[in-house]
């Protein structure tokens, strides 16, 4: 059980947390064909941009309304119209989704109102679906903004259906899962014979594959006829606390029962969601994944050593905190410093002390005493400072490459995880060590190396 | 408000700026930033400009008034380097919520500076200004003063709400919040008849370090430079300078202008990259440099300098002949660069199957002419889907750009060198041009092409 605390500085120093409208954005980049907007300065959309092309290094597909000081306080349906008809010209979109920022919504634009008026006025949108999401910049964190924009997504474009289909899942995503983590959700479901509908669809859009031709809008992701169908499928499986009002805003609209899963690392989570998987579809669990599991179990055998009893500091958005924080606390880890972004239930049962809604700065101050660091790459310099290895999650993740490959979900991702931090472990142990040995100098130590590596030559 | 309004109107009226000489006063007084195009534009705000242009100076806070966006979404991106403090790296923010949007968000921002102040101690704070507090009309000129004589610092305020316009206005909206409220308020500790200030050198990748030792061989002090590298009371008495050069004359033209109408410090234009370029720098800054007070020695000092720097550079150049001449470049960047690099290009026997031209001025194009033939292919807007065919059908070898159409040439399968503000090699002065150019021949000479472009063996050709 840990307590919430929420930071009560005026100044946030090393933000941890980024702003609504571009979890949004990013939930939108989820849908093919589309071209997610802005509603706001041209500047909220250009660091918007600039932060996912540094996470994913891909293109990002992101417009803006291109508000100016006179046009705020006119108010913006013409920006909104005009933008609308230079998209629908130049890109092209099966569907346009705007998410509002800090300075519209203090302005305090209608735009369900705009939009009406639009459609009216310009009947060559007809055809044109438009997604609006409220996002204000001065409320929430990253994670709401995404949460809120599937629910309208949802609420919006989902039909109800006479018919069942007995075999199609419906699979709402969280933030915190990567392209690679859902590749891997979705084959595991998969092979329970279902067929899936993942929305949003970043694996097919972000996943860093190599276009045909030049497209300005996302390239690949959740079709929209495959939202439109969301309603006909068995069940949905919402992925993440942060899934469950899209999940009950789909089930009232359609009746499609849900399910929440809101762990998937480590042993139990994982065995949890196969037994469910396994349940829903009548199906044994397919013998990849007992050998899987098997595989994992030797890895927390062998892994244990390193885990045991070391003091971790976390900084991370609340779905991703909760898994990452669980499984390293069944490894054996003290959750001694953990750091969110927003209010969330996932706290309740988190296994540390307290939880601070705060920022970088509060975690460092925390992270005193801990061995390992983990959250996105602004972490990079107060890990620095703190002299601990530093283990990169979540987004952005700029400074290293494959932050869309980075699969922690399922057996083989909380192996993977597993050994990754237990390598870093390692390695600052050897590196601690290597210092106290005497007459054993870094540079002996490569010497050796270099003999060794000579023999094996000879030998080999 | 109205005191942002007047500043922007001051900078429209900039009569330094050669572009805007040629327009009437209507022309001028509509501001030279074109009307942005709803769901078609693309560029930072005038934040974004003004952070740009004041971040490098590395050892003050630099706190952000506004919602966790303007920060939190874009903090320690740049990549301006120090050789000192890191304080400027970290990003500092007021975070403010709904109900600071409702009751005002000022009280907040002054904790927010003591906060700072108490657990940073910097020797100033800059404060910029957003556009949900610029709305709601926090007037943050006033907090500063309140907090200025409480706190018995600097703190500065920076006009720069991000609906006021471009990316380059903020840029002159920082240099402005320089001019009334930092330079000249303080003295140096000692001058010297060689004392120089470079103005719109941010250090990107270090390449001030690839200039300051020539001009170290040679004597000439950087008193400030505005504002790679630099610390708050360099740039506070660098009035006392002796000669200004400006390398990038977009961006803050109004404090080189100002700065000679107040305090006399004459400037030039110049330009860091490129061979001849940087001669004509080095030359120009020691003729202005004699002409008030430096020994008459400095100018054949400089000229041997040159000469020895551009044998050194060209010798090491025409090692990379062979591989590169012949070569196809695409270089799409903005203003100066555009013909400072052509003609190192054109030396290695590279040809320049375009340049945009985009932010360069009538003057940048007639050097382009000169250099390229009257037939230079300049581009002034080529969309990225342009590019990439471009690209697709080989019309190109490589393309030289900022990081934001990296993809385009990445996904064409196409080599591609980053020359914009995030890039992670130096390229200035001498040995700049010559690193440029190796990392050309490293991106051409990778085997990954060939290997990239194999179609897979189950493919039909």
């Amino acid at each position: 059980m840990a307590d919430v605390i929420t930071s009560r500085k005026a100044c946030s120093v090393s933000p941890l947390k980024m702003s609504q409208p571009i979890g949004g954005a990013l939930a939108l980049m989820g849908i093919h064909g589309c071209m997610p907007v802005l509603h706001g300065s041209q500047g909220c959309t250009a660091f918007g941009l600039v932060l996912f092309v540094r996470h994913f290094r891909e293109m990002i597909p992101l417009q803006t309304t291109a508000m100016n000081e006179v046009t705020t306080i006119l108010g913006g349906m013409e920006n909104i119209e005009q933008a609308l008809l230079n998209i629908a010209q130049r890109a092209k979109p099966q569907i346009v989704g705007i998410c509002s920022t800090g300075l519209t919504e203090t302005k305090g634009d209608d735009v369900v109102g705009y939009l009406k008026l639009i459609r009216q006025r310009r009947p060559e949108l007809a055809d044109l679906p438009v997604v609006y999401v409220s996002t204000p910049d001065f409320k929430g964190a990253f994670q709401d903004g995404w949460a809120k924009t599937v629910s309208q997504i949802v609420e919006e474009l989902v039909e109800p259906a006479a018919m069942r289909i007995d075999d199609q899942i419906n699979l709402l995503a969280g933030s915190h899962l990567s392209p690679g983590d859902l590749e891997e959700i979705r084959q595991i479901v998969e092979s329970f014979g279902f067929r899936t509908i993942l929305l949003p669809d970043l694996s097919g859009s972000l996943d860093g594959h190599i276009p045909e031709d030049f497209t300005p809008t996302t390239l690949g992701g959740t079709r929209l006829e495959e939202i439109r169908r969301m309603g006909s499928s068995r069940a949905t499986i919402a992925i993440g606390e942060q899934m469950r009002g899209a999940a009950l805003a789909l089930e009232m609209k359609t009746g499609v029962p849900h399910i929440l899963v809101d762990r998937l690392m480590g042993l139990r989570s994982v065995d949890r969601f196969l037994h469910l998987l396994a349940e829903l579809s009548g199906r044994p669990v397919p013998q990849i994944y007992h050998r899987q599991r098997s595989q994992l179990v030797d890895a927390m055998l062998d892994g244990h050593f390193f885990f045991g009893g070391v003091k971790v500091a976390i900084g991370a958005e609340p779905d991703l905190l909760q898994n990452v924080g669980h499984w390293l606390a069944e490894l054996g880890c003290e959750l001694k410093a953990a750091v969110s972004t927003t209010e969330s239930i996932v706290f309740a049962d988190l296994p540390a002390e307290r939880v601070r809604i705060g920022d970088l700065e509060d975690l460092e101050r925390e992270a005193l005493g801990c061995q390992l660091l983990l959250t996105h790459s602004h972490g990079r310099q107060m890990a620095a400072r703190l002299q601990i290895p530093f283990y990169r999650i979540g987004l952005p993740i700029f400074d290293r490459l494959g932050a869309a490959h980075q699969v922690l979900v399922g057996y083989r991702g909380s192996r993977n995880f597993l050994f990754d931090v237990a390598n870093l472990l390692i390695t600052a142990r050897e590196e601690e060590e290597g210092t106290h040995w005497p007459g054993r100098g870094p540079h002996e130590e490569a010497a050796r190396a270099c003999e060794c590596q000579e023999e094996d030559q000879k030998t080999g | 408000m109205s005191n942002l309004s007047e500043k922007v109107q001051a900078v429209f009226q900039e009569p330094g700026c050669v572009k805007n000489r040629a327009k009437s006063d209507k022309e001028r007084k509509k501001g030279c930033t074109k009307q942005l195009q709803p769901g078609a534009a693309a560029g930072g705000c005038a934040f974004d400009g003004a952070k740009i242009a004041l971040q490098p100076i590395t050892d003050v806070v630099h706190l952000v008034h506004g919602p966790i966006a303007c920060e939190g979404n874009s903090w320690d991106n740049r990549g301006s380097k120090s050789s000192d403090s890191h304080l400027y790296r970290m990003g500092f923010t007021t975070d403010i919520q709904e109900m600071d949007v409702v009751y005002g968000g000022e009280k907040r921002l002054f904790r927010a500076i003591k906060e700072a102040i108490d657990r940073y101690d910097p020797p100033a704070v800059f404060v910029y200004q957003t556009c949900v507090p610029a709305l709601i009309g926090d007037d943050i000129d006033a907090v500063c003063q309140a907090a200025k004589k409480q706190f018995g610092r600097p703190i500065v305020p920076v006009q720069s709400p991000g609906f006021a316009g471009s990316k380059n206005l903020g840029n002159k909206l920082a240099g402005e919040a320089l001019l009334d409220h930092v330079i000249g308020t303080e003295e140096p500790a000692y001058t010297t008849p060689c004392d120089v200030n470079i103005i719109g050198e941010y250090n990107l990748a270090g390449e001030l370090w690839q200039v300051k030792p020539l001009l170290d061989q040679l004597g000439i002090r950087i008193l400030a430079c505005i504002s790679g590298n630099a610390k708050y009371q360099e740039i506070a008495s660098c009035h006392r300078a002796k000669a200004t050069i400006l390398v990038c004359s977009k961006a803050m033209i109004n404090i080189a202008r100002k700065m000679e109408e107040k305090y006399g410090i004459p400037f030039f234009e110049g330009s860091f990259y490129g061979i001849s370029d940087m001669s004509d720098a080095l030359r120009h800054l020691a003729r202005l440099l004699v002409g008030r007070g430096a020994p008459e020695e400095l100018l054949s000092k400089t000229e041997i300098l040159i000469r020895r720097e551009e044998q050194k550079a060209w010798e090491k150049l025409k090692t990379y002949q062979k591989q590169l001449a012949g070569k196809r470049v695409l270089l799409i960047t903005g203003g100066v660069k555009s013909w400072s690099v052509v003609s190192a290009l054109q030396e290695v026997g590279m040809e320049i199957v375009g340049t945009s031209v985009k932010k360069s001025t009538d003057e940048d194009k007639e050097r382009i002419k000169k250099l390229m033939g009257e037939e230079a292919h300049m581009i002034e807007e080529m969309t990225p889907r342009e590019m990439y065919r471009m690209l697709k059908e080989a019309r190109a070898d490589i393309m030289l750009s900022g990081g934001r159409s990296q993809f385009v040439a990445l996904k064409a399968k196409m080599p591609w060198l980053d020359i914009n503000q995030e890039r992670h090699h130096a390229y200035a002065g001498y040995d700049g041009m010559v690193a440029l150019v190796a990392e050309i021949d490293r991106a051409l000479s990778n085997p990954v092409w060939q290997e990239v472009r194999l179609p897979a063996p189950w493919q039909e050709a």
